[in-house]
């Protein structure tokens, strides 16, 4: 199992530099796949709509995922509920390329977060923190996410996330050894995991940004924050020209720090999503899973 | 020697990672004024080959790099750099097309059909090999050199100064790669 779980390391290594688009159908998928994307999430609604329409959000119909999966030739992701290790032993039959252990769906446990070591295909899973990452990571992760609010077009919690975790990292790194310990146990996470980030200041597995990106800026802002690259759901298909919009968000991630051609990029991509503030909304869905 | 990455999407800084350890010093292809630049060898990383084909035609790096290629820059490409690489492949339009082989693309499958192994290579011996959603070489042409199998799948091949692999020598640190690429 270590070296499957190298693998699925290593399929998170070839998607970065890359955007990851969510779709709802296999016309979207195309669009994406031709716009550049490097992955599709493949679910019956956006995070936007998700919202919008309240009640249980559970996985998507294995029939609509394989309809993508068949779609297209890059690798195709699908969210599950926390905890719902059925959902993805589902998944993982329809041979999923990655497995989304997500908030933006309604958690089915809220304690445990699944044992994804038992499984053959890997998983991404969100994190506000350092310790939460590590915790994901230990239960079998092989990618991580900021757990930025979904559905809202506000990028301010992928940014807090983000922050907090490099900020974290860098206070691990700068420490004695023997203080390792104590800040392990301050983490919540394990004593090897918080070794790693000590000796290499990063983390284990590739880290995306995710959630509240709408517009090229805000990924290059992510980019520039040290994201590996970017996962964009609702910003692009609740926008006035998706094609276009998702062209110049996967050149925004390539060319992060030219700034000219970020502003010949951000120019006539007509209307952005129109979102919604983190103070606006009543359910904060980074608050599921700790 | 310098060597120059293809770094529009992918495994691009893995290679980076050996390029510096061994000393060599490289620069980043991300856009048109890049490629212009002087550069003794090329390397195509693994990642999304769609993504990197779009990127390349979009940024008007396509015809630049292919000429240089043709010229007679070595080059290197891993994974979804041999499929750009490959002059047909069996779905899908080709990229860079400079090199006479035929490359069918996810051919073990999706992630789960990923695996590692060991094979002989022709000019280093045994190499570890990671596959990741890995294309295989379904015909070579001529002029082109076999030089490694799997199960009876060509993963490596060399036409002239171009070589192309189906796996990942940036994962496994393999630096004889390197070497042939460099001393070609």
């Amino acid at each position: 199992m270590k070296e499957r779980y190298e693998l699925n390391k290593q399929l998170a290594q070839m998607l970065k530099g890359g955007v990851i688009m969510d779709v709802t159908n296999p016309e979207q998928a195309k669009i994406a796949q031709e716009a550049g994307a490097c992955a599709v999430m493949a679910l019956e609604k956006i995070p936007a709509d998700i919202r919008a329409a309240g009640g249980v959000a559970r996985m998507s119909d294995p029939k609509m995922i394989r309809g993508i999966q068949e779609a297209v030739s890059i690798p195709v992701m699908a969210k599950c509920r926390i905890g719902h290790f059925a959902e993805a032993q589902i998944l993982e039959a329809i041979e999923i390329d990655y497995i989304d252990e997500s908030e933006v769906l309604s958690p089915a446990d809220d304690v445990y977060h699944i044992n994804k070591e038992k499984f053959r295909v890997p998983f991404v899973c969100g994190a506000k923190d350092l310790g939460e990452a590590l915790r994901r990571i230990a239960e079998g992760a092989s990618m991580i996410r900021t757990k930025g609010e979904p559905g809202t077009g506000d990028v301010v919690q992928a940014v807090r996330h983000m922050r907090k975790i490099n900020g974290q990292m860098a206070k691990i790194a700068a420490m004695r050894k023997d203080e390792l310990y104590q800040a392990a146990k301050e983490l919540g996470a394990p004593y090897n995991l918080v070794l790693y980030v000590h000796e290499n200041q990063k983390l284990p597995v590739v880290n995306f940004a995710a959630g509240g990106i709408a517009t090229p800026a805000d990924a290059a802002l992510m980019m520039q924050l040290g994201a590996e690259g970017v996962f964009v759901g609702s910003g692009i298909f609740k926008s006035g020209n998706p094609e276009k919009r998702a062209a110049a968000i996967v050149k925004a991630v390539t060319n992060y720090k030219d700034a000219a051609m970020l502003a010949k990029l951000s120019e006539d991509l007509g209307e952005a999503m129109v979102g919604i503030n983190e103070a606006e909304i009543e359910l904060l869905m980074a608050e599921r899973g700790k | 020697m310098r060597a120059a990455v293809l770094a529009l999407q992918g495994a691009f800084a893995e290679h980076e990672r050996i390029l510096e350890d061994m000393g060599v010093e490289y620069m980043e292809i991300r856009q048109e004024k890049d490629a212009y630049q002087d550069f003794d060898a090329l390397i195509l990383p693994g990642g999304e080959s769609t993504a990197m084909g779009k990127l390349l035609r979009d940024y008007h790096l396509l015809h630049i790099l292919k000429e240089k290629i043709e010229k007679g820059l070595p080059v290197l490409g891993t994974c979804a750099g041999l499929i750009l690489l490959a002059k047909q492949l069996t779905d899908g339009t080709p990229h860079l097309a400079t090199m006479p082989v035929t490359v069918k693309r996810n051919a073990y499958g999706r992630q789960l059909g990923s695996f590692v192994t060991e094979a002989d290579m022709k000019g280093i011996g045994r190499t570890k090999m990671v596959f990741i959603r890995a294309p295989y070489i379904v015909e070579a042409g001529e002029g082109t050199e076999v030089l490694a199998q799997v199960d009876g799948r060509i993963v490596a091949v060399r036409y002239k100064k171009q070589i192309g692999l189906s796996f990942h020598p940036e994962l496994t640190d393999c630096r004889h790669i390197y070497e042939m690429l460099f001393h070609i």
